[in-house]
């Protein structure tokens, strides 16, 4: 294409590097200059990501013509004689990422101008997501362990500076801690990983370390004397730990739904389409380790199944419009997991894909909803939008129908393909995680289309005050809306043939051929139009139409009824509201642990039994058996060196007389 | 390497320009002296540089050196010199004094001529520590240099000065007292010689090396400082003046740890290697039990002091795995935590000079209204944090790796430090920086002024520059450290 043309004169590293470099210098412009640029803060940060849009659009074309890439571009350390590279790995999954990370970005870039207008921090709004965008970048274009740990911390810094943005609010700052706690427990299992990869492989890099697989199969590692485990799937649990933090999967999930205390836009950007998808990418990228540990691959469906409806399940009794969506988000991840460890690394991050379009999509749909209902987001006291914002209404209803899973809308070709996926798997457990994907379409459904009946329709429920003041929100938000609908409408029919069955993904893959799910799904293909009549005599789909059917029946139609079902499923819901306990459990045994031991050590340790035992008891021997040199203490500094300068001299005499 | 006495003009240029400012005392309001001290200061940095540019990365042999006989009839000589290992204290020494002259020019009112006379004497003799090779002249600078600490705790410090100096004083002479029988000792068996690098020559007994591993690890252990024998540090911290702090943790605690890597390991390295794994488990022990400590603290410096602690058991863990990754993440996360608790403690001396309370429920909603000391106090506790970008993730990392090769469990123990680390240091910000205004003291808070923005922004250059791109600082220490581990390799047993 012509707007590309210039660019094929620059070395390739050049383009790779201005990706990520554009959203950095847009960040420090808007962090160094926002005293001084105020509400024109913006500019930088958008033409920065926009730019990286065009520069990936860009990069992906050329993908789709062979043109990959893997090279370093400087040294960041030498380790013994191994060398750590800063560097880039550009190939099918990775041009995948940086359009789906870039485009939707460039969406909340230009939504937040509407929707943080008037708030004090915006220059500081618009440094941090554009930041996050460079870090994000960064970890999707590493070709090593090192840069891929550097962004995937980068990520969770910046996650924790936007949860935690209006500072002033105490409930915002303890889930920004929460966040970056949780997610540290994570780190903590990813970090050993890469120990063990360094350990076992020699190298950080990908290919030398892919290289090596091979020839760990077989070998063993005693970590617990009596139980020798393979290596690989050591090594395969301990990456996903850290992508069970990343990524919220049970039960390091707890910090997603409080992070719904940042800012609307990055809840979309931040807590929905980009970085809590990074685990499902890096497990992706690692599927070639993955691929050699059965063992791995059943504990990631398991988790991700169990995360997908048991998370759902919390969403159906949540009041909070975020918090529905979050607990949404969880479900869906729990299906991407779900994917990996069926072995359907393409399916996962086709479904990655259409959610990152769908779910920003909700998210700044919900955000349009509060800021019309001026910052009020209980769904109990909304109802009836419809008429005000019809916009808001119809992408918020296409984004309803994508996540539901209703033929043609996107999320339904991804989210088929993945249950189909796990039925098609051998692997331990894959019977369990189907049946828990299939009945979580019917939860989904439900969850989704009481938000959705709550909010829009049905009798107004807020006051008089915000009633007159609904309207619909301003262009800077309703065109992202209307940009992420599209996708949303359409993804799934147009690149489930491409990304969801791996053609142009399977570069990147490196799948076993005694579970090559996708593979056997894909051998049976007749067509995407095929696969939709498919769909409309499965399961999953009239579980979901089920769904919207009780969503309707419940929230529309007969309003009494979730207060009687309530009732009468009361211990059920009651653990639902409770969250199966996971706060309440952390919270008693890590964190009133934690500070428990802490003072105990302080007090017992430190004070009484080193300072009052040991130091200051001796120090109380010396002081009786020195009560007659008192005299000598004088606090004159000059008494105190001459006497050192004596004893000095003492023990210089002593040691010439030893030696003579 | 070509000699032309820059170690002795690093070591007594700053000496000499500390017996000048004190010559020119507190007359005209105590700004000549200020002046002046800056002046030296500089100097000297200036003087340390060429130990940098024309430092050959290519030997372990020790560069720059200096011998002139001092005391003949002991064989007692004046002899300096560099490797790759004590450059960069060299550098980090004279660059922070060059900050805590900049740091103390208005918060210190009382003899100010004298307060900054004894930081730039503690900066010579501080370099004299990392430069000497003989082990009387590594010795004496050893002591001298608790003196000017000693005072500047004692006579500038806070309310309970006198028990905090006697208990540092106490603790760090009589570990040392130790080491000099140790010296003593080897003198005799390495043929009438106090050369550190005969000492690392000589062969000596299995038994006789436990022995002098023992002396030489109770006068570092207490440096560094070392689980149990740590609890001088939060009291000698919290008493502190700013610049005493800055320059206990970033170069004082680093004394005991590069002790450990001039002496212990070359000189004893089959006791090294037999007590491994005691040092492993002391590391640990500062890495768990004192983090643990450190997120109950209520005072601002002790929670800094410990968190040094637990940074420093890192360090010591590195040491004694013996591999060059662990090593060399070690002498990086010294030099790291040069940079990061000197910047810690300077933001709490920002704090402090304000509002006087060290106190974390006196604070809350800082940010509000010093955006600017916020922004830079949050990339502090990152790399506090051990976050990757800055210079805390690489030494951490480096240690993890190196040590996880031949210990897994002792790194994954470690690695818990990422959890804890995280916990303490981001709390105390939560309370302190976020959160509304709840004091009206905090609402009056002005934010950083210039000279302040000057030494807070330097460090955070270097933090960012060393996280971002920490070969260079590898490059140095890499011959250096290579031909330690094959000292360490090699056993000392006779016959």
């Amino acid at each position: 294409m012509w707007i590309f043309d210039w660019l094929h004169g620059l070395p390739p590293i050049w383009v790779y590097l201005l990706i990520p470099l554009a959203p950095l210098a847009g960040s420090l412009v808007a962090g160094l200059g926002g005293w001084f640029l105020r509400e024109r803060a913006h500019w930088a940060p958008i033409a920065g990501v926009a730019f990286a849009l065009y520069l990936a659009i860009f990069v992906l074309l050329q993908v789709l013509h062979g043109q990959t890439f893997y090279g370093n571009v400087y040294t960041w350390a030498v380790f013994g004689n191994l060398p750590v590279h800063i560097g880039f790995d550009i190939d099918s999954l990775t041009a995948v990422m940086l359009v789906v990370v870039t485009f939707v970005s460039l969406c909340v870039h230009v939504y937040t101008i509407g929707y943080m207008h008037d708030d004090p921090g915006y220059a500081r709004f618009f440094s941090y997501i554009a930041l996050f965008t460079f870090s994000m970048l960064m970890l999707v274009m590493a070709n090593n362990f090192l840069q891929l740990f550097f962004g995937w911390e980068a990520v969770g810094l910046v996650s924790y500076l936007l949860i935690g943005f209006w500072f002033t609010r105490e409930s915002a700052n303890q889930a920004s801690l929460k966040a970056f706690l949780v997610n540290r427990v994570g780190d903590f299992g990813f970090l050993i990983g890469i120990a063990a990869i360094y350990h076992y492989c020699g190298s950080l890099d990908y290919r030398t370390v892919f290289a090596m697989v091979p020839s760990l199969v077989g070998q063993t590692v005693t970590i617990i004397p009596g139980h020798p485990w393979s290596v690989l799937t050591w090594i395969a649990i301990l990456l996903f730990i850290g992508a069970m933090g990343k990524s919220a999967q049970v039960p390091l999930h707890v910090w997603l739904p409080e992070s719904m205390e940042g800012p609307t836009p990055i809840s979309a950007l931040i807590h929905a389409a980009t970085m809590v998808t990074a685990g499902i990418f890096m497990v992706s990228r690692m599927s070639p380790i993955y691929e050699q540990s059965a063992t791995a691959l059943s504990v990631i469906l398991i988790i991700g199944a169990i995360t997908a409806l048991f998370m759902g399940l919390i969403g159906l009794v949540q009041n909070d419009i975020k918090r529905i969506i979050a607990y949404s988000t969880l479900s869906q991840l729990g299906y991407m997991t779900a994917a990996l460890g069926a072995s359907a690394f393409s399916a996962a991050i086709f479904h990655l894909m259409t959610h990152a379009f769908f779910k920003a999509l909700l998210f700044l749909a919900a955000g349009s909803v509060i800021h019309a209902m001026q910052n009020e987001q209980d769904i109990r006291k909304m109802g009836g939008l419809r008429a005000h914002m019809p916009i808001t209404y119809l992408t918020f209803l296409v984004g309803g129908l994508a996540l539901s899973g209703i033929p043609p809308f996107a999320g339904f070709f991804s989210k088929d393909l993945i249950i189909e996926a796990v039925g098609e798997s051998s692997l331990t457990g894959a019977t369990f995680a189907y049946v828990l994907l299939v009945l979580g379409a019917l939860v989904t459904a439900l969850y989704t289309f009481r938000m959705f009946f709550l909010v829009f329709h049905g009798k107004k429920r807020m006051d008089e005050h915000t009633q007159e003041h609904l309207h619909e929100s301003p262009w800077v938000i309703t065109a992202p809306l209307i940009a992420l609908a599209i996708p949303s409408l359409l993804a799934g029919w147009f690149f489930i043939a491409p990304v969801g069955l791996g053609a142009f993904l399977d570069s990147s893959l490196q799948i076993r051929a005694q579970w090559n799910t996708i593979g056997e799904i894909a051998a049976h293909w007749q067509g995407t139009g095929a696969f939709l009549v498919h769909g409309l005599e499965s399961w999953p789909f009239w579980l979901a139409i089920l769904g919207i059917a009780l969503a309707a029946w419940f929230y529309l139609l007969h309003d009494g009824v979730p207060a009687a079902l309530n009732r009468l499923l009361a211990p059920f819901t009651w653990v639902l509201r409770k969250k199966y306990g996971f706060d309440a459990f952390n919270q008693l045994v890590f964190v009133q642990g934690a500070l428990l031991l802490g003072r105990r050590f302080w007090h017992w340790g430190d004070e009484a039994i080193i300072d009052g035992g040991m130091v200051n008891g001796s120090a109380r021997l010396v002081a009786r058996a020195a009560l007659s040199w008192r005299r000598l203490q004088t606090g004159y500094i000059y008494h105190y060196a001459f006497v050192m300068i004596i004893g000095l001299v003492l023990f210089m005499t002593y040691f010439m007389i030893w030696r003579g | 390497m070509h000699s032309f006495g820059l170690l002795s003009a690093a070591i007594w240029a700053p000496i000499l320009g500390g017996f000048l400012v004190l010559a020119v005392g507190d007359r005209a309001g105590g700004n000549p002296a200020r002046w002046l001290a800056l002046l030296v200061s500089l100097l000297t940095f200036a003087i340390t540089l060429p130990l940098f540019t024309s430092f050959d990365t290519h030997t372990a042999a020790m560069q720059f050196v200096e011998r002139v006989p001092w005391i003949p009839a002991f064989h007692i000589a004046y002899f300096l010199g560099i490797d790759g290992i004590s450059l960069w204290f060299i550098l980090l020494t004279s660059f922070l004094t060059v900050l805590v002259v900049i740091a103390s020019w208005r918060n210190v009112s009382m003899r100010i001529a004298q307060y900054l006379a004894a930081f730039l004497i503690m900066d010579g003799l501080m370099i004299g520590v990392f430069c000497a090779l003989d082990a009387i002249l590594f010795y004496v600078f050893w002591e001298a240099m608790l003196i000017p600490m000693f005072l500047i705790i004692g006579v500038w410090g806070g309310p309970r000065r006198v028990y905090a100096t006697i208990k540092f004083f106490l603790y760090t002479f009589l570990g040392s007292v130790l080491m000099l029988v140790a010296f003593l000792y080897l003198y005799f068996h390495s043929g009438d010689s106090f050369s550190l690098l005969a000492f690392q020559k000589t062969p000596l007994g299995a038994n006789a090396q436990i022995w002098i591993f023992l002396a030489f690890l109770i006068a570092f252990a207490v440096k560094i400082p070392m689980w149990p024998v740590h609890t001088w540090l939060p009291d000698a911290h919290v008493e502190a003046p700013t610049g005493g702090s800055v320059i206990l943790a970033a170069i004082m605690l680093k004394m005991g740890a590069y002790g450990f890597l001039r002496l212990s390991l070359p000189i004893t390295p089959d006791a090294s290697h037999q007590l491994a794994w005691l040092m492993i488990v002391l590391s640990l022990i500062a890495i768990v039990y004192i983090a643990l400590i450190a997120i109950v603290q209520q005072d601002m410096k002790k929670l800094i002091a410990y968190s040094s602690i637990a940074h420093m058991g890192f360090v010591t863990l590195g040491f004694f795995v013996f591999t060059q990754t662990a090593i060399e993440g070690a002498i990086i996360q010294m030099l790291s935590h040069g940079f990061v608790s000197a910047a810690m403690f300077l933001c709490v001396g920002v704090l402090y000079d304000r509002m006087h309370t060290r106190d974390i429920q006196a604070y809350g909603g800082v940010a509000n209204v010093m955006p600017i000391f916020a922004s830079l106090m949050m990339l502090f506790a990152m790399a506090n944090v051990g976050l990757p970008g800055t210079s805390g993730f690489v030494g951490e990392f480096m240690v993890v790796l190196g040590t996880y090769q031949v210990h897994p469990w002792p790194a994954i123990i470690a690695a818990t430090g990422l959890i804890t680390g995280a916990g303490y240091t981001l709390w105390l910000f939560k309370r302190v920086i976020f959160g509304g205004i709840i004091h009206a003291e905090v609402a009056a808070l002005s934010d950083l002024n210039g000279r302040e923005i000057l030494v807070l922004g330097s460090l955070a250059v270097f933090v960012l520059l060393q996280g971002v791109w920490p070969a260079p600082f590898l490059d140095i220490v890499h011959q250096s450290v290579a031909h330690l581990l094959q000292q360490v390799a090699t056993s000392k047993i006779p016959g």
